[in-house]
């Protein structure tokens, strides 16, 4: 076991930041086609400085076929955007519905860990709501949304922009964040920090159909916790 | 044990504000217009809350539709998960009694509040709360997740009946106690560690929850300009971007023996607010006060504060002014702080604080006034 066993699965403010900007670098480097990860700086208007950048990870604009029920996880590699969307798919009422969506992750000071907040939009600008984003969901997603429909997956006051976005909840994650990295050989705190984010995105991610490509996870000992193989 | 409140909680859970409450223009469809509802708002209540007894004054007006409560004050819509009492010390510089507050049942502004369906959506927002603080506290939340459901029910019904014998049996349940007969002496013996060193040793050393106190703390940071001195005169809030909230738990060690101050935990909570360099003159009343509190080895805040006033007075200096000088000039400046409607002295210990003044979400909520000019570089 290489990790201190008394370590909680949680990170500091500038363990983040640091996994934040590993987060970024690697996924430009497996994920090209898709749009980049961006550190947002957050200055508090009126104060005259800060120790710390006060900030949140970025990345918007993602476009992402809404799945159809039956099959929540076969065809998410569509939700890559590798290939561009095709006008003509656009007119086929047959065709998935393409939805925007934007991604922010914060830093919890109170949880110690990382928070999803996002946002969808339809095509057409429109917002999406609960309902079409529940359509969206896996099937597993969808059914811990079902059983807990106050404490998974709520709208809320985004910290930095004052305004109520869809986020997931923080309690469980330094609990599964620890197991993630509890059969890791990886003896220097500083490589779990790096892979932090990483792992971190490749759960939460899949609830929201944002998923992390293989070789992002490939570069350390990890498996991909929740992987079919 | 433990379900008895001290006499200022008791004072904090009977605390209420008068309101008077409109219906908005647009909803009005009857003339005359309907009279105002005149009612009480509790100190630790949320807004929809009030919606049952509100509607009765308006309902023979109302359009047809759904309703969707939600309230504004001057144009600003209300967050409704922010107790009523943070919102009228926060929103109202110079206390108005009553408040004067604008009530809506339909076009619910979607795009700016968090949706609120109905009573659940304010009991699940608090249970969340207290789940956040219980993980604060005591690293997880399991507690509050395996609360039973009769006493998650009972735990609500108190808050919103204010029945704080009832809260304070079933919250002691849940091993939330910071600062209790135990840990008030814990807590007045400890030292603070900065968020800034901690998280440099982030690498050796990473603390588990029974080496590292930590308090749930929500701090509303108000800019009410330069010059400030009538907090009649100042200008209404119209956009939530203008108050800057920090969500960040005070962090304390419990090593050597000193008394953490009201004054302390700001400084720790909001350090931007106290980096800047001071002229020499309040560096040196600074530096008084510091020594005063490391020197004093009563916990009692009311010798602590005779103490700096009879500072003060070798100084011929007002204690207003001396403990003005604690925090810099020329650039952000602290102007007032308030709790639960109390302005309180900065020199009282942060354990009493945090024992009487918290929430029932176990967060203690601070509103902050800061005076900023225009002109800064950022």
């Amino acid at each position: 076991m290489g990790l201190c066993s008394s370590w909680d699965g949680t990170i500091s403010y500038s363990e983040f930041f640091d996994a934040a900007r590993a987060l970024s670098e690697k996924w430009k480097l497996s994920n090209s086609a898709c749009p980049p990860w961006t550190w947002i700086c957050c200055k508090k208007s009126f104060w005259v400085s800060s120790h710390e950048e006060q900030g949140y990870l970025s990345l918007e604009n993602f476009y992402c076929c809404s799945i159809s029920k039956e099959g929540p996880y076969h065809d998410q590699s569509q939700s890559f955007g590798e290939e561009p969307v095709d006008d003509a798919a656009l007119d086929d009422p047959c065709a998935p519905e393409v939805h925007q969506y934007d991604f922010h992750i914060v830093y919890s000071a109170s949880y110690r860990v990382p928070v999803l907040y996002f946002r969808g939009y339809h095509c057409d600008g429109q917002p999406l709501t609960v309902d079409d984003i529940e359509k969206g969901l896996p099937a597993n997603a969808l059914k811990t949304l079902k059983e807990s429909k106050w404490t998974f997956m709520t709208r809320e006051e985004h910290p930095y922009l004052n305004r109520p976005w869809y986020t997931l909840h923080a309690c469980g994650t330094s609990e599964w964040m620890k197991l993630m990295f509890s059969d890791s050989s990886s003896t220097q705190h500083g490589a779990v920090v790096e892979q932090y984010l990483v792992s971190w995105l490749s759960v939460v991610g899949q609830v929201v159909g944002l998923q992390v490509p293989l070789e992002m996870l490939k570069s350390s000992n990890l498996k991909p916790p929740f992987s079919s193989d | 044990m433990g379900a008895v409140g001290s006499e200022a909680q008791k004072l904090v859970w009977e605390g209420t504000i008068p309101l008077e409450i409109r219906l908005h223009e647009s909803e009005i469809t009857t003339h005359p217009p309907p009279p105002p509802a005149l009612i009480l708002g509790p100190r630790l209540g949320y807004l929809p809350l009030l919606a049952q007894q509100v509607k009765p004054y308006f309902s023979d007006t109302l359009p047809p539709g759904a309703d969707t409560v939600w309230f504004e004050y001057k144009g600003l819509p209300l967050k409704w998960h922010i107790p009523i009492g943070v919102l009228f010390d926060l929103l109202c510089g110079e206390p108005e009694r009553p408040w004067n507050l604008t009530v809506h049942f339909r076009g619910y502004p979607t795009d700016l509040l968090s949706p609120c369906e109905d009573e659940d959506s304010v009991k699940w927002s608090f249970i969340n709360s207290l789940k956040e603080a219980a993980y604060i506290i005591n690293g997880n939340c399991k507690n509050i997740m395996n609360m039973s459901q009769s006493d998650q029910l009972d735990l609500w019904q108190s808050l919103v009946n204010g029945k704080i014998e009832s809260f304070l049996r079933i919250s002691s349940k849940l091993k939330l106690g910071i600062v209790g007969e135990e840990g008030y002496s814990t807590m007045t013996s400890c030292s603070i560690v900065s968020r800034q060193t901690r998280q440099t040793t982030g690498d050796v050393d990473t603390p588990g929850p029974n080496r590292t106190g930590r308090i749930p703390v929500r701090l509303y940071v108000r800019s009410v300009g330069d010059d400030v001195d009538d907090f009649g005169d100042i200008t209404p809030v119209d956009n939530w971007d203008e108050i800057s909230y920090v969500n960040r738990p005070l962090e304390f060690h419990d090593e050597d023996g000193k008394l953490l101050t009201l004054y302390d935990a700001l400084k720790i909570l909001l350090p931007e607010l106290f980096e800047v360099e001071p002229s020499i003159a309040q560096e040196s009343s600074r530096m008084d006060i510091e020594e005063l509190r490391t020197t004093e080895t009563t916990s009692n805040p009311q010798d602590l504060e005779n103490a700096i006033n009879s500072r003060c007075k070798e100084t011929k200096e007002t204690p207003d002014e001396c403990q003005s000088q604690c925090f810099p000039y020329r650039k952000t400046e602290i102007k007032l702080v308030r709790i639960q409607g109390i302005e309180p002295k900065l020199v009282i210990p942060f354990a009493w604080v945090v024992k009487n003044l918290t929430n029932p979400d176990h967060f203690l909520h601070i509103s902050v006034f800061v005076n900023a000019s225009l002109d800064q570089p950022t």
